[in-house]
């Protein structure tokens, strides 16, 4: 017999024979046909009539709080609505705000989903019973490299991330700049040094710096302490198992101090966004940021952005290894409807969210490898390339240690050295001292 | 509530004449009182008291308890480990923002004391002179206490950017003055200031629309200076206003926390206790332990300043 095609259809063979006037041998059968396919029709139910049921709802915690990204997630979650007929409520909350409440908030009510961000900050919460584990639904994820994995796993050895995009942090610049003065990208220390240097002849600040929020510093420190060290020791650093007194990071602020009289000067009272700008205004040569740079930059000036990844100081070490941070999904410890939340985690991991975050987001790249990229543009297919092809990728300072080091701690040692680049003994002493006293806490 | 009981209480209590005698003493006097009167006494004490213990009495005290401890705001009460002491010998030894907190925070309670007050006392007088204009005035001098520190923060910012400033763009300079550690400070000053002397100004107006003319009649006929005036008659009448406004001050210098925070939150030379305690507790830090042992050295210098203000107090209402 024919499947119901219609839910009109499936209903009508409900209704008693003797009032229908069919034969009870098809009804029968109807009604079995019926009872198969039940799941799948309660769920056509669900998207037809909007809010049903609890099981059809499932909320998200984002804070993606600006309209663009705002806008893709709303997209996302329609299409998840599509896909699996499951309403997702997005309950968007201003980005500094929701990382600042994120202790009080996964502690009380959070919502089945929540945005987050890979790296220490994921695993921390995963050990503090925070998170809800989802290694079974990695299982079912494709399009994933394992450093995706990696970066979604907790210290425990289970998954507890969905990765939805990332960005990476490199030296950025503006094409015509370079071509008006013939500049070349360097692929080590001395060409950087000798770059800067005629840069500031042709009337250029050589990289532009800010440094008033105390967190694009951070990116410096970690793409010099990558170069220099490599990425293991960054972890081992970040995680507290080296010590800051040691010569290997004595030689990271030494080299840095060396770069700062080619940054942009009186950096602490300038905000990211002024940096920028000078370099969108062709006043500065370059400027070490991530992809997110290219906000404050016009739309016709899209093109003129091009970037090179920070150049090899070590030979043993290379020039592979990069920071780029990954936010992505995860589940509340509790959530009220634990299927819906996976059914929700699954589909932002899938190569259909991944589609419409590339159709509608030029800022970011997806982290999933099978979503369609021929949206890109010249800009995100480059910087895809740079990740594809890092060997280690860092997450970030701040996303790589505990929070109340990197903000109590690292944040205003590193504006100390910007304000006094000659005092590193001291300036490392004081950071170690009071690692201590935070690691064994 | 209605005010079925107040009625009441004007009906139950008799002046007392003086013919009536105290014997009975303190239980003859509650007698007095009918019972709708002793249930609202009650509450009225009642109710206050548990607002002032719950809000205010519990809070510190929590605050110093959980600076003896190493608590991450994660995690049942249980769980917290007491470290004793520690906090304190870190904030002090290893913490470098701790000790440039406090020198700011003193800066600030100078310069408000030396420069900001005196001055909004100055236009009050000025003002009370009733020069043309003096409403416009009036109204443009109060009108950043009406705006949100937060708000200030933000106008200023307008006027103080290296890159993009009023100021330097005016002066052709190149000063650097919310990022300059020996320089942002006093820019902060400036706006905090600008804020204060409003306010001060408004406090102090009221004060003097209040003294009696006959007071400068009587001097000038004395042929007292304008001058002389003021500092041998108006002043010393205004003294209750004179305290209030040291106490603003006070409250508005160890409070000072808002514009600090917007502008770079409290690094950088702008480093104030209130800052350091929000860095350290609010925010994905959460170290509540530390932040809490910062809390209470901020205690204890408020404590410092209540205590002078109340034997000041209580002096005078002996005398």
């Amino acid at each position: 017999m024919s499947r119901p095609r219609t839910e009109a259809e499936y209903l009508s063979r409900l209704v008693p024979s003797s009032v229908a006037g069919i034969g009870r041998r098809s009804l029968l059968t109807g009604v079995g046909a019926g009872a198969l396919l039940g799941t799948g029709l309660l769920a056509g139910c669900g998207s037809d009539s909007g809010s049903g049921s609890d099981s059809k709802e499932v909320s998200v915690g984002s804070n993606q709080s600006d309209p663009k990204p705002k806008d893709v997630i709303a997209k996302v979650m329609d299409g998840f609505k599509t896909s699996s007929g499951i309403t997702a409520s997005i309950n968007t909350v201003d980005h500094n705000t929701y990382q600042e409440n994120i202790n009080n908030y996964l502690q009380g009510k959070p919502d089945d989903v929540f945005m987050w961000f890979a790296g220490y900050r994921m695993r921390f919460f995963a050990g503090k019973g925070l998170a809800g584990d989802i290694s079974d639904l990695w299982g079912k994820l494709s399009g994933y490299s394992d450093a995706f994995k990696k970066a979604s796993t907790g210290d425990d050895g289970k998954q507890y991330f969905v990765p939805s995009s990332y960005y990476p942090w490199a030296m950025f610049y503006r094409k015509s700049v370079w071509k008006q003065h013939g500049y070349q990208v360097p692929t080590t220390l001395d060409q950087l040094t000798a770059l800067s240097a005629q840069m500031k002849r042709d009337g250029l600040t050589p990289i532009a710096f800010a440094d008033k929020d105390g967190w694009p510093a951070m990116g410096t420190f970690d793409i010099l302490n990558l170069r220099i060290n490599g990425y293991q020791f960054h972890i081992d650093l970040m995680a507290g198992k080296e010590a800051w007194t040691s010569d290997k990071v004595k030689k990271v602020f030494d080299t840095w101090a060396g770069l700062l009289p080619l940054h942009q000067p009186d950096s602490l009272g300038r905000t990211w966004q002024e940096a920028a700008q000078s370099l969108q205004q062709k006043k500065s040569g370059m400027y070490l940021l991530g992809l997110f740079v290219a906000q404050q930059f016009g739309n016709d000036e899209q093109d003129d952005i091009d970037f090179f990844t920070f150049p090899e100081i070590d030979p043993a070490i290379g020039a592979k290894a990069l920071d780029a941070p990954i936010d992505g999904y995860m589940l509340a410890r509790k959530p009220k409807s634990e299927a819906n939340a996976k059914k929700l985690l699954e589909y932002v991991g899938s190569k259909e969210a991944a589609d419409i975050t590339v159709k509608n987001d030029p800022t970011t790249l997806v982290a999933n490898s099978g979503a369609d990229t021929s949206g890109y543009t010249a800009l995100q297919k480059k910087a895809a390339e740079l990740v594809g092809s890092a060997t280690e990728i860092a997450q970030f300072l701040d996303r790589d240690t505990r929070p109340d080091f990197a903000s109590t701690v690292i944040i205003p040692a590193l504006q100390q050295f910007i304000k006094n680049p000659r005092d590193i003994d001291g300036l490392v002493n004081s950071i170690e001292n009071q690692k201590k006293s935070i690691f064994t806490s | 509530m209605s005010d079925l009981p107040l009625i009441q209480a004007d009906h139950a209590v008799p002046a007392p004449t003086p013919a009536t005698p105290t014997r009975g003493g303190r239980g003859r006097r509650l007698r007095l009182l009918s019972r709708t009167d002793r249930v609202v006494i009650t509450l009225m004490v009642l109710v206050p008291l548990l607002l002032v213990v719950a809000l205010v009495w519990f809070p510190a005290l929590a605050t110093v308890a959980l600076s003896g401890t190493d608590w991450d705001g994660i995690g049942p009460l249980s769980e917290i480990d007491w470290v004793g002491g520690r906090n304190y010998s870190d904030v002090v030894n290893i913490y470098p923002p701790f000790v440039p907190a406090m020198q700011n925070n003193l800066l600030w309670l100078a310069a408000l004391f030396v420069v900001a007050t005196p001055f909004g006392m100055f236009l009050a007088v000025l003002l009370d002179k009733e020069i043309r204009g003096s409403r416009f005035y009036q109204t443009a001098l109060y009108l950043p206490v009406v705006l949100s520190l937060a708000l200030i923060g933000f106008v200023w910012q307008l006027i103080y950017s290296r890159d993009q400033g009023l100021l330097n763009a005016v002066l052709g300079s190149q000063t650097d003055w919310y990022g300059d550690p020996n320089v942002n400070i006093w820019a902060v000053l400036v706006a905090a200031g600008w804020r204060h002397v409003g306010y001060i100004m408004l406090l102090y107006l009221a004060g003097l629309k209040g003294v009696d003319p006959s007071l400068r009649e009587a001097a000038s006929v004395d042929g007292a200076s304008e001058t002389s005036t003021f500092f041998r008659v108006i002043f010393p009448v205004l003294r209750p206003i004179n305290i209030i406004v040291l106490v603003v001050t006070v409250i508005e210098s160890l409070r000072a926390f808002d514009l600090v925070w917007v502008i770079n939150k409290g690094r950088n030379g702008l480093e104030l206790i209130s800052a350091l305690v929000t860095q350290n507790v609010v925010g994905e830090a959460s170290r509540i332990g530390f932040g809490s042992a910062l809390a209470t050295i901020m205690l204890a210098v408020s404590l410092v300043f209540i205590t002078v203000y109340l034997a000041v107090v209580m002096r005078e209402n002996r005398r």
